[in-house]
Formats: C-alpha cells, sequence, structure tokens
C-alpha cells in the first residue's frame, strides 16, 4: 500500500481537456450518452409533459401554484415522504443483516440467498397484487387463521403504514444487492487492522465495516426511497390515493383528460426524486470512501459458531419467508382451482400450466431478450456516466447523473406516449414498420425507465475505488482506455452486476409502457401476456402461472450472474492478481 | 322475418365465399389483414376472431390488447398509420375519439337489431359506433364471505346503505370506469342530482375501497377481499361460471349500457373492419354472446330465442333499465365534472367518509334506544351533512363550472380553474364529514 503520488496530467493535451480532466474519447462517451438521454427520454416525455406549463396560448407556471394551492396535494406530497423515510428503515432492517450475514460467515449457497434475495423485485403485474390481498389481506390466508385461531386481524395491508409494509418487502432487493456489492469489495487489510487494535464485533461492524460500506448501503437507499416515492401499484393495490405517485397515474391515464395536474405532479416527482439522490450523495461528499487494496476477496470470510448459525439461518429464513410469501402466493395460484376466501385454493390442478405452455411460449423468450438489451445498454450507461462525473471534470457531467436519475419518476405511460409521439411516423427501411412499435424499441424503453437502478449502483461501486490505481497504471503507460477496461471495469464489477441484475429483474415486468408499445402478440413480454390473462376470472390460474414463469427466469438470470461473478472474483483472488 | 335475415346472411356468406373461392371478382373484397385494438380479455375476443376467420379464410385477424386508456392513447397517436377497429365497452372512450375525428362513420347493413337498449340508443346517433352487446349493472357477491360474516343478501341498491354492510362494498370510481361513470349517472337523473347524491355517499360511506380499475372489483369479490362489489353483469356472470363462490343480482332500478366496437379513421382494411362489424351483428355473432365465459346480451332480438332458461333480456323485462329516462345531454355536459366531484367526496376522502357513517350508524343505534330527541335533531343534521353536495344540479351544468373541466378553448371562458373548484370541494368534504362525525357523536351520548 504504498502511498502513489497525484501525478500532474500529462503534457500533451489542449488545455481545455486538461482543464476537464478527459480525453475526446471521455468527451465522445458524454455526448453519445447526451444523445441517447435527449432522444428517448427528455423529447419523448417534454412532448407530453410540456402541458403543465401550458395555458393554452403561452408559457404558465399557474398549475404549479395550483399544486401548492391544493391541500390534498400536500397532503400526498408529505404522506409520499414519510412512506418512502419509513419504508427504508424497515428494508434496511430485512436488508442490512441479510447482506452482512451472506459476505461474512462461510454459508453454504450463499449465492441462492442472494438469489433468492432478488425474487421479492419481480413482482408480476396484477398476479403479485392479487396474491398480495390473498396472503395478507384483510381476509387474506394469515388474517384467516388468526381469526380462527385467536379471533382478531393483523391489518398488514391497511393504509400508509399498509404501503410501508408492502413496499419494504418488496424493494430491499435494492438495499441488499448493493450493500452486498461494496461489503465484497472491502479491503480485509482494514478489518484485520481494525481486529489487530482489538476491535471485534458489533464496534467493529458499526465503526469500521459499515461506514466503509456506506456508499452501497447510501446507494441502495436512496434507490429505496425514490422507487417508493415514484411507485404507484402498492398503493393502489392498497386503494391509498393520497400520495403523489398515485394522484398523478389516476389524473395521467384517465380516458381522455387533458387536465395538467397530472403532468405538474409528474414534474415535482422528478425534482423531488433526484433532489434526494442528490441529498443522499451529499451525505457521502468529503469522505473518503475507497481502499486501494484489491483482490483479497473482500472481507474475511469466518466460520461461525453453532450458536450465531442458529440465529443467523433463523433470521434469514424468517427475512425470506416474509419477502417471499407473495410468491408462494403466486405459486399457489397457479396450481390452485378455485381461491376464495379460504386459507388454500379449493383444489390443485397443473391445467393453467399447459394453457399457458401452449399458448404463450412466445412471450418467455421475448422478455429475456428485452430485458437482457436493456439491463446492458443500462450498465454501460451507467457505468460510463458514474465514470464522467467522478473522474472528470466535464461541463455539465452531474447534469446526465440528474436526468438519467429523472428516469425514475417518469410515470411508464408517459414514455410510451412520447415514444409513440416522437417515432411513430419514423418508418423503418425494408418495410418493417413504424419505429415506434419495432421491437428494439420496447428494449430501449426498458432501458430508460431502469437506468437509475444501474447508475447508482455503478456509482456506488466507483466511490469504493481509489483513484491512484487508475494512475498508477497510467504512470505504467497504459493508455485511458486500456485503464478503463483493464482496471476500473474488473474493479467494479460487483457493483456493475448489482445494477445489471437489477434492472433486468424490474424490467421483467414492466407494464405501463409496455401495453402502449407492444402492437403484435408475437413481440410481447410476459408481462403484456400476464395482463391479457388477468382481464378475465377465468383467465386468474394462467396469468399466475406466467408470472410464477417471470420469478423463475429472473431467479435463473440472476444466480447465473452470481455464478459467473464468484468464479470470476475467485479466479483473481487465486491467481493472485491483487493489484 | 327472421326467415328472411336468415336468408340474408346466408347470401352475404355465399357472396363472400364466392369471392374467396374464385378470383376476387367482387368490389369489395376483403383485405389480409385486420387489427384490432381491444379491451377485452382472451375470452371474448377469442371466439368471434376464430369464427370470423373461418367465415373469411383470406382476412388474418390481429387482436392488440390494450387498457382502455392505452387504447385510446394508441389510436391518437397512431394516426399516420392506424389500427383498423377500437373494440370495447365503454362508450366514453369513443366518444373521446369521436370528438378527436379519429373514427370514421359506417352504416351497418344488419337488420333485426333493437334501436335502443335500456336507456340509451344501441348505435351512436351520427354512425361512428355501434353497440354490438349490452350489460346491466347489478350487485355481485362472494357467498362465502356474505355466510362467514352473516351478511343479508343484498338485492336493492339501497340495501347497501344499511349499516351491516359497513366495510363490505366496494365499487370502481366513475373517472377511471366508463361503466361506474354511467351508473352513478343514473343514479343521480333517477333520484334526482341532491336525492341521488344523498344516496351515493350513504353508500360511499360503506365502501371498503374505490377501486382504480373496472376488473378491480370482480378481483376483490372473487378473492374474497370484500364480499359486495357494484359490478358490470358479465363480471359476475362470468366469475360464477369459471367457479368462484359468487352470485350476481340485478336491483330493480338498474342501467343497461351497450358494449360498442368502432372503425378507425383511415383504417387500411375498411372492408374487413366493415366485415367484421356486420358479423357481431350477425346471428353467429349474436350467439356466441351466450357463451357462459362471455355473458354479454345480445341486441339481435331473436337471439334470445336460443338462450338458456333465465338468461336476462332487456327487451322483455321491464325493470332492467327501462324505469330511467336517462338523458344524454345532461350527461354529457357534466361528464368530467361528475368524475372528479366523486373522487373528491368518495374516492379520495373515504376514510373520513366512512368514520362519519360508521359514527352515523353507532349514533342511530343509540338514539332507537334513547329516544332522546336532542339526539335525533342532532343526528338528522349530522346524516345531512354526510350526504350534501357542494354543488347544486344547476351549477353542475353552468359551462362556466363545467366547462372548467374540459379541454380550455379561447371561446368557451370558464370562471375558475379545475384546481380551484376541487380545492372548494375537497375542503367542503373535510369540513363537512368531520361535523358529521362530531354531531354523530355528540347525538349518541344525548339522553
Amino acid at each position: 500500500m504504498t502511498d502513489v503520488a497525484v501525478q500532474p496530467a500529462p503534457v500533451r493535451r489542449t488545455p481545455y481537456l486538461a482543464r476537464w480532466a478527459a480525453t475526446p474519447f471521455h468527451i465522445g462517451c458524454a455526448a453519445l450518452i447526451a444523445a441517447y438521454l435527449v432522444a428517448f427520454l427528455i423529447v419523448p416525455v417534454a412532448s407530453v409533459v410540456f402541458v403543465a406549463f401550458w395555458d393554452g396560448s403561452g408559457f404558465t407556471l399557474v398549475n404549479f401554484a395550483d399544486f401548492f394551492r391544493t391541500s390534498i396535494m400536500i397532503e400526498s406530497a408529505w404522506n409520499s415522504i414519510y412512506v418512502g423515510l419509513m419504508t427504508v428503515a424497515l428494508a434496511s432492517a430485512i436488508a442490512v443483516p441479510l447482506a452482512y450475514f451472506t459476505v461474512r460467515f462461510r454459508f453454504r449457497g450463499a449465492a441462492i440467498i442472494q438469489t433468492l434475495g432478488v425474487v421479492p423485485l419481480v413482482m408480476p403485474p396484477f398476479v403479485g397484487a392479487v396474491a398480495m390481498q390473498l396472503v395478507f389481506g384483510k381476509n387474506g390466508s394469515i388474517n384467516l387463521l388468526l381469526m380462527d385461531a385467536f379471533g382478531f386481524r393483523i391489518p398488514f395491508m391497511d393504509g400508509l403504514n399498509g404501503v410501508i409494509f408492502v413496499e419494504a418487502l418488496h424493494y430491499f432487493p435494492f438495499i441488499l444487492l448493493n450493500l452486498s456489492a461494496s461489503l465484497a469489495n472491502i479491503d480485509s487489510a482494514m478489518e484485520e487492522s481494525a481486529q489487530n487494535l482489538g476491535a471485534s464485533g458489533w464496534r467493529l461492524f458499526s465503526r469500521i465495516v459499515f461506514p466503509l460500506a456506506l456508499p452501497g448501503y447510501v446507494a441502495g437507499a436512496a434507490l429505496v426511497f425514490a422507487k417508493v416515492f415514484d411507485d404507484l401499484a402498492t398503493p393502489l393495490l392498497l386503494n391509498v390515493t393520497n400520495m403523489l405517485a398515485p394522484q398523478a397515474y389516476l389524473r395521467v391515464t384517465s380516458v381522455g383528460i387533458a387536465d395538467p395536474m397530472g403532468y405538474v405532479i409528474s414534474t415535482i416527482l422528478v425534482v423531488l426524486s433526484v433532489m434526494a439522490v442528490w441529498l443522499s450523495l451529499l451525505a457521502l461528499k468529503n469522505r473518503e470512501f475507497a481502499t486501494q487494496q484489491r483482490g483479497g476477496g473482500g472481507l474475511s470470510k469466518r466460520e461461525i459458531s453453532r450458536g450465531e448459525r442458529i440465529a443467523a439461518y433463523g433470521f434469514i429464513l424468517a427475512a425470506l419467508f416474509l419477502a417471499l410469501s407473495p410468491h408462494i402466493g403466486i405459486l399457489l395460484l397457479s396450481v390452485g382451482t378455485i381461491w376464495s376466501f379460504s386459507v388454500l385454493p379449493d383444489g390443485f390442478t397443473l391445467a393453467h400450466y399447459t394453457t399457458i405452455f401452449r399458448e404463450a411460449g412466445g412471450f418467455m423468450s421475448n422478455t429475456i431478450l428485452y430485458c437482457a438489451i436493456a439491463a446492458l445498454i443500462d450498465v454501460v450507461l451507467g457505468a460510463m456516466i458514474a465514470y464522467l462525473a467522478m473522474r472528470t471534470r466535464l461541463p455539465g457531467r452531474h447534469l446526465l447523473d440528474q436526468i438519467a436519475m429523472a428516469a425514475v419518476a417518469v410515470p411508464g405511460l408517459v414514455l410510451g406516449i412520447g415514444i409513440l409521439r416522437t417515432y411513430f411516423p419514423v418508418d423503418l427501411p425494408f418495410g418493417a414498420g413504424s419505429l415506434a412499435t419495432f421491437w428494439l424499441m420496447l428494449a430501449i424503453a426498458y432501458s430508460v425507465r431502469r437506468l437509475p437502478y444501474a447508475l447508482r449502483s455503478c456509482s456506488a461501486a466507483l466511490q469504493q475505488l481509489h483513484q491512484s490505481l487508475e494512475e498508477a497504471a497510467e504512470n505504467l503507460g497504459a493508455s485511458k482506455s486500456t485503464t478503463l477496461m483493464r482496471i476500473v471495469v474488473p474493479l467494479m464489477a460487483g457493483g456493475i452486476l448489482a445494477g445489471f441484475v437489477t434492472s433486468f429483474a424490474t424490467a421483467a415486468v414492466e407494464l405501463s409502457a409496455t401495453l402502449l408499445l407492444v402492437t403484435r402478440d408475437a413481440n410481447a413480454p410476459l408481462s403484456y401476456g400476464i395482463y391479457v390473462y388477468m382481464q378475465s376470472p377465468a383467465g386468474r390460474g394462467p396469468g399466475a402461472a406466467l408470472g410464477v414463469v417471470a420469478v423463475v427466469v429472473v431467479a435463473i438470470a440472476t444466480w447465473l450472474s452470481f455464478r459467473v461473478a464468484e468464479r470470476d472474483r475467485a479466479k483473481r483472488t487465486r491467481s493472485g492478481m491483487a493489484i | 322475418m327472421f326467415t328472411t335475415k336468415r336468408r340474408n346472411l346466408l347470401a352475404t356468406i355465399g357472396a363472400f365465399a364466392l369471392i374467396f373461392g374464385a378470383a376476387p371478382a367482387s368490389a369489395q373484397p376483403l383485405e389480409e389483414k385486420l387489427v384490432i385494438v381491444t379491451s377485452f380479455s382472451r375470452d371474448v375476443t377469442g371466439p368471434f376472431v376464430a369464427a370470423f376467420q373461418k367465415l373469411h379464410p383470406g382476412t388474418k385477424v390481429e387482436i392488440q390488447s390494450r387498457s382502455t386508456t392505452a387504447g385510446v392513447s394508441f389510436i391518437r397517436e397512431t394516426r399516420s398509420n392506424p389500427p383498423d377497429m377500437f373494440w370495447a365497452s365503454a362508450p366514453d372512450a369513443f366518444e373521446v375519439l369521436k370528438k378527436g375525428s379519429l373514427l370514421q362513420k359506417y352504416k351497418p347493413s344488419a337488420t333485426g337489431i333493437a334501436e335502443r337498449v335500456g336507456p340509451s340508443p344501441v348505435n351512436d346517433p351520427e354512425g361512428f359506433y355501434f353497440g354490438f352487446a349490452a350489460s346491466g349493472y347489478g350487485i355481485m357477491y362472494n357467498t362465502r364471505y356474505v355466510r362467514a360474516n352473516s351478511l343479508p343478501i343484498p338485492k336493492e341498491w339501497d340495501d347497501l346503505k344499511k349499516p351491516e354492510f359497513f366495510g363490505h362494498v366496494g365499487i370502481s370510481a366513475p373517472s377511471r370506469s366508463g361503466t361506474t361513470h354511467l351508473t352513478v349517472e343514473t343514479i343521480l337523473q333517477g333520484e334526482g342530482w341532491d336525492k341521488g347524491w344523498a344516496s351515493l355517499l350513504e353508500i360511499g360511506g360503506n365502501f371498503a375501497s374505490v377501486s382504480d380499475r373496472s376488473f378491480g372489483v370482480p378481483d376483490a369479490v372473487n378473492s374474497g377481499q370484500y364480499g359486495v362489489g357494484i359490478v358490470i353483469d358479465f363480471f359476475g356472470l362470468s366469475a360464477k361460471a369459471s367457479g368462484f363462490p359468487v352470485e350476481f343480482v340485478y336491483p330493480s332500478v338498474t342501467t343497461i349500457v351497450p358494449a360498442n366496437i368502432g372503425i378507425v379513421a383511415g383504417a387500411k382494411n375498411g372492408n374487413a373492419a366493415k366485415a367484421f362489424v356486420e358479423f357481431l351483428l350477425s346471428d353467429e355473432g349474436q350467439t356466441l354472446l351466450l357463451d357462459p365465459k362471455i355473458q354479454r346480451l345480445p341486441v339481435r332480438l331473436s337471439v334470445y330465442d336460443k338462450a338458456p332458461a333465465g338468461y336476462p333480456n332487456p327487451f322483455k323485462n321491464a325493470s332492467l333499465g327501462s324505469r330511467v329516462n336517462f338523458n344524454n345531454d345532461v350527461s354529457e355536459v357534466r361528464y368530467e365534472l361528475l368524475n372528479s366531484l366523486f373522487d373528491r367526496l368518495i374516492t379520495f376522502r373515504l376514510k373520513e367518509l366512512t368514520e362519519a357513517w360508521k359514527s352515523i350508524h353507532a349514533a342511530t343505534a343509540a338514539v332507537s334506544k334513547s329516544r332522546s330527541a336532542e339526539g335525533q335533531k342532532l343526528l338528522a343534521n349530522a346524516r345531512k351533512l354526510a350526504s350534501s353536495a357542494p354543488i347544486t344540479e344547476a351549477q353542475a351544468k353552468d359551462p362556466q363550472i363545467a366547462g372548467s373541466f374540459q379541454e380550455k378553448r379561447p371561446d368557451k371562458p370558464v370562471a375558475a380553474r379545475q384546481a380551484e373548484f376541487e380545492e372548494q370541494w375537497d375542503a367542503f368534504a373535510r369540513r363537512n364529514y368531520a361535523e358529521a362525525k362530531s354531531l354523530a357523536e355528540q347525538a349518541a351520548r344525548a339522553r
């Protein structure tokens, strides 16, 4: 760990490039990213949202004044902030111990726990809602059992607290994934030094380990907050309308309504989400998380005592059981005949699976294709934006970060309408139809909607990476791009992987933009199939079966990514490539 | 008459068979493709598409499933190369498309189709969209739930006002469901504005939730999340046919609404689209409506002869929708305003509304025991507060007010912005419900 002095920038550069600490390659990347965001986020969204600033003849801010004069809006804004913060707290209580256990202790099947930890992100549309009500609802399995045995109910799904409960179960993987990636990056030397100085147990965790992993935690927590803040599915499922996202949704999606308030709320959601992320980054400012030692394989794994093992397994099983109970519900729904006001379905059958394998095979491969493309675009863009924002001083680099982040708050329907409005008139060559309804556009729409996830993961990973490593490589003669490909990207792998997995998993169940952009069954993904089935009572079983397929697809993809990553890490450690 | 129709149909089929069997000599051959945007489930569209393709083997039907909102947006954004047809329930969605000049006129040649069903004409009077089936509103309940909670069987709208049903009833918001909107409008026209709102708010006091999509209500009743739902008939009937423990009843005052299909302006496959309309209205198409998974009410009168016993017939059963004289003009003027008003008074203030009615129900029980004159007076005031609307019927149709909820136009000045009215109504609702609650609590204590 010799201290590598910061070298002055190489001399043969134009003054601008030197001042920006950028190469033409960086500028090219920045321009490319900007073009992508302008083309597929800013222009489409602006073509829809401009109504918020339009009074029929010119620019106006009166609609924003109305927002702040309307008591239900103010109430909704506070409710959304409250729910966001409380969800972060509850999700942390689930995710932090899970992440710590899997990284810290020698567990068999850590990859399985990590995989199962991702599954809650995959909440298939409609099916997830029905299953959630059948398990946790006022007359769901748990409450029916409680009523029978003890004569009382627990209002899991009542009001704002219900929203917090469901959201925390749904989104804690954001923290789990990013924190795990961060923990795995901590230099074991740090921990050993602390131990040599006498720290252990809680003190070691709270003073050394957790603070070093803070970038990952903050990235995850910021994502949970932003996602919950902008989520409309859960509040609507619980019929809570006094929050901002459902207020915006209910207005934007009413048939034929020209009401500007929906777009006003959307704009405010975007601003508040970006602000939340910015505040979270501010909390990390002026602190140093980067360590130079790499390749130690993260925290030293250790064996745990029998008692500890039982406690740890107990917690893991309880947390996973709670988090996966909606998915158990979906599974039961998919193999059940009729399930109504009872603890379990009346009977069991495999007929729903025969139905979907006969009718819906193409949905599966489409989902994998679109989501893999989207997640790939996301990690490439996310890593580039993170690098530009943190390693260069290009003007507007933070703006790129913020614009990409704003996508978290753009309703899928708004993006879908915007893309149709912007690209439908553009025809593809060879009679392939319109660009807007071309299948690749679905992948692009997903990539825009899920970019914030990959971006935050990549940023957190880069934050832990000491710049001196890159400088050392450059001093040894490596070009900027070689350094990037051989040093930076491999060392960010954990964060990139976390970003890939979250983007992939959440894109697999995207519905609102899908419903606008799909034009043919042959090009449709799973979420569309689920929508189609869930429109009729007879379709509930097949819809749930498709939901199970979506979960399995994501789980396999996640598990494979972890396996690849683990093998990769093991390889690097074994060959002693401690950089 | 029946036989001539039958012969016409056969002749048509024969003609089409000729076209596709031999060289396309006719002036209007069908195109190879037909693209239909629909909000109906596959259970509904599947049999029609299969039968149509059998009849016209040269034409391949492509179904695009979209929610009504997404469907309307899609058609609006794809003007340059639109799908051929829009096929959905909500009449308001068709009105929006019609106003946007996104539909084309056609006059179906089928005969033997009813002119009116329930309160409204079957087809759009201007010929832009056509009713192919009818549906009535009613009450759907989960039999297991009703038994477990010892609820009476609901039969009439007024039953849903009873205190026993507190927290057991669900509905979808009229702003989210064109058919619920028609039900609310029917109640308001049938009972009058003030009495109608009093009924709606009193039933609203028993709501467990107001769903944001029509299908959310049958979903919840099927699962037993709540016991009673205000739904359109086929939701209840098809759920029952799929084996769920549910029943459906028509109250004696109900509304019947047509489900529609229209040809999109600029459709490339216009002939196939017209043939599809004719097929839906034909004897064969109408008979498909009787399928237990579809369960819509045919608009071709003769088809009821083939229906199983007990199949609802709005043309014979006088109670189905005919008691209310539905005025379309009245409805149209206040369409957007009514959606917003319902949301202000009920959807967004459901917690406050149900708390007020919970106290009123408790006070009613207490006062009937104590027989306190003071209590009766307080209770009457509480009821009045928890069941009144912030604007009168005259105000609701005033273009200065109703216009605030429609698209802004320089030639239509309005008194205030939508957000300003909404804030007034919201304040009205909160104040009234809080006061009603406190009055009811005083009434319960009065001796």
